[in-house]
């Protein structure tokens, strides 16, 4: 019974821990935005020495133009970081500064919980502006409401116009909620240096649907070469990273994470399967002489099996029950200390109680044998 | 050696023919050893007989009575129950004789714990089919007539073994069987207790034309029978009618 309660919340447990890994992964994907490229500058050779992408600034703000206008391309969101300390009366934060165009925040589906985004104005015209995200709010902030507040980045005075909806962590783990937004404009001109004026960190370029996702690889592979001139047969100056891709390998790795950690349950299930035929057997022994009586007075053997075999189904189901609830507490309990996403569906439950059902009759069916096959003789003189 | 013959030409409830009873044990140093408990028993009882069957321990009557009950196989000889041969029942028809052809009653009374008295007299016609609400009717009904309408509750070891006793009659008697079988009935009760069950033997065969076949080693509860029959080393040394 207790091998019975023990695997099957082990199942619901296990079970409920993968989806809800499986479902944190999913966020993290549909977190990114959907049917996104992302193009990084570099990747460059100096004399022999390769470097690693993103060493050389060769994208600019002209480049991304360029590939917003290929007909496959539905947005595309330039964008330049660098971090600095930001100050608020006597609150201050060093945080990641991003630059970015307006249409970044429609490429990530990223909305605002208070006030509005910068506008293509603030962007034109390299106004002060600043959306900022969650944590970094918090920390500046507190309580207070920072919409239309003034803060300062590097002592510049920039005027908030929003704050973003929390998105939480990204699939490498960054917390996307620490970050403040201005327009790529300001940056470029205004915060960050540049040593080439014009060029860009790197840019998310949206596809128009997951059908074109291909094609587009290519045709903004061809578009950057023509543009940086290279000839044929030189390295791309540029890598272009197709997120869907990864996207579909991280699924694959959390699905497979989840259905490891069903096996492991199953085993434990498994083993509480044999306790429970070990229980039977035990039963079948020292009820003999019930047996010889039963035989006795009119019970044939399909009877006798019968009865063993409903009782090991009866522990099977109570055990199951007992073993869901655990399972759900646990899981409840695990959301709770380790901070986890855990998913319970009705079909997980299902499954875990259809398996004790089918368990139960499995090693139920031994033990019944064994009692049926008794001689009502030798069973009645059993003592 | 005396013999009965039938009064009736009908076919005797039970007929019995040179039927041997081997028992093989396995033992460590001599490989099987096989001891033989019966020796060609030859016996007919007919319907509406109360039969004792006496003898000393060992003699074999418990085996007699095993057999007779379709409990256990001879290992040659045959045994003819209301004319049918059982060698040749299966398992399924021998379990459906013992539930609606004969009942038993033995000397450690073989309740089932943990169910009522109630409970204890319907399993039988559980197994027969009936349902679950006719059987305990019928259960209460023999109850009643045993004396234990107020025990039917009880559980059989809150009753005395005199209780235990009747509730295993009634038990026995619940499918309206041809024969009982009672192994040593009165073993493990007083006299007094001892009178009162054999009074209700008695009246089951007097009243209902019951067939009892008993096996005791007590004198006085043979005495109820109106037939002795004596084994000893596995064989019928006497067979009579007694006046009662």
């Amino acid at each position: 019974m207790l091998g019975m309660i023990i695997g099957v919340a082990a199942v619901v447990l296990m079970l409920s821990i993968g989806q809800g890994a499986q479902t944190t992964v999913n966020q993290a994907i549909a977190s990114m935005g959907s049917n996104l490229f992302i193009v990084l500058p570099g990747a460059t050779s100096s004399g022999a020495m390769r470097q690693t992408s993103g060493s050389v600034q060769t994208l600019t703000l002209g480049d991304a133009q360029a590939v917003a206008s290929l007909p496959s391309i539905k947005a595309v969101a330039p964008i330049i970081t660098g971090t600095a300390q930001l100050n608020f009366g006597a609150n201050n934060w060093s945080t990641v500064v991003t630059g970015v165009t307006p249409d970044y925040f429609r490429v990530r589906n990223w909305d605002t919980e208070d006030g509005e985004v910068f506008t293509d104005t603030d962007f034109r015209s390299a106004a002060r502006v600043v959306v900022l995200g969650q944590v970094t709010a918090k920390n500046l902030f507190g309580d207070e409401d920072p919409t239309g507040k003034t803060i300062r980045i590097k002592k510049s005075p920039f005027i908030v116009t929003g704050v973003l909806a929390a998105k939480g962590q990204s699939l490498d783990g960054r917390d996307q909620d620490d970050n403040v937004f201005i327009p790529l404009t300001t940056g470029q001109r205004q915060v960050f240096g540049s040593q080439f004026p014009g060029t860009i960190r790197f840019m998310m370029v949206q596809g128009k649907s997951p059908e074109v996702m291909e094609g587009a690889e290519s045709e903004i592979n061809q578009l950057l070469r023509q543009r940086h001139r290279l000839a044929e047969g030189m390295d791309s100056d540029f890598t272009v990273r197709n997120m869907a891709a990864l996207a579909a390998v991280a699924t694959g790795a959390a699905k497979v994470m989840s259905l490891m950690l069903g096996a492991i349950a199953s085993v434990s299930l498994l083993v509480g399967g044999i306790g429970i035929m070990n229980i039977m057997l035990v039963s079948v022994t020292e009820r003999t002489r019930e047996i010889g009586i039963r035989m006795a007075i009119g019970a044939n053997r399909r009877a006798i099996l019968t009865q063993f075999l409903l009782e090991a189904l009866v522990i099977c189901i109570l055990g199951g029950l007992a073993g869901v609830a655990l399972g759900i507490g646990g899981a409840w309990a695990v959301s709770r200390a380790a901070d986890m996403v855990v998913v319970i569906t009705f079909g997980m439950v299902g499954l875990a109680f259809f398996f004790a059902s089918a368990v139960g009759i499995f090693f139920g069916f031994y033990p019944a044998k064994k009692a049926a096959a008794l001689r009502p003789v030798e069973a009645l003189r059993y003592e | 050696m005396m013999s009965v013959q039938s009064e009736s030409s009908a076919e005797p409830l039970i007929r019995v023919e040179r039927l041997c009873k081997i028992y093989s044990l396995e033992s460590g140093v001599n490989g099987t050893v096989n001891s033989q408990v019966l020796y060609d028993v030859s016996l007919s009882i007919n319907r509406g007989e109360f039969v004792a069957i006496m003898g000393h321990s060992g003699s074999g009557k418990s085996t007699l009575m095993n057999l007779l009950g379709c409990l256990d196989t001879p290992t040659s000889g045959h045994y003819w129950l209301a004319g049918r041969d059982v060698a040749s029942l299966s398992e399924k028809e021998l379990a459906s004789v013992r539930n609606h052809n004969l009942g038993f009653v033995f000397q450690g009374f073989n309740l089932l714990k943990r169910m009522t008295a109630l409970d204890n007299v319907a399993t039988p016609l559980l197994y027969a089919g009936v349902s679950r609400a006719e059987s305990r009717q019928r259960a209460q009904e023999l109850l009643q007539q045993t004396g234990l309408g107020k025990f039917s509750e009880y559980q059989p070891n809150q009753l005395s073994g005199g209780q235990q006793q009747r509730v295993a009659i009634s038990r026995a008697l619940v499918n309206n069987p041809q024969l009982i079988l009672a192994d040593e009935p009165t073993g493990n009760l007083d006299t007094q207790t001892s009178g009162e069950i054999m009074g209700v033997f008695k009246r089951l065969n007097r009243e209902k034309g019951i067939t009892i076949v008993l096996v005791t080693h007590e004198d006085d509860i043979a005495a109820y029978a109106s037939r002795l029959v004596r084994l000893k080393d596995g064989r019928v040394i006497h067979d009579s009618k007694v006046d009662s």
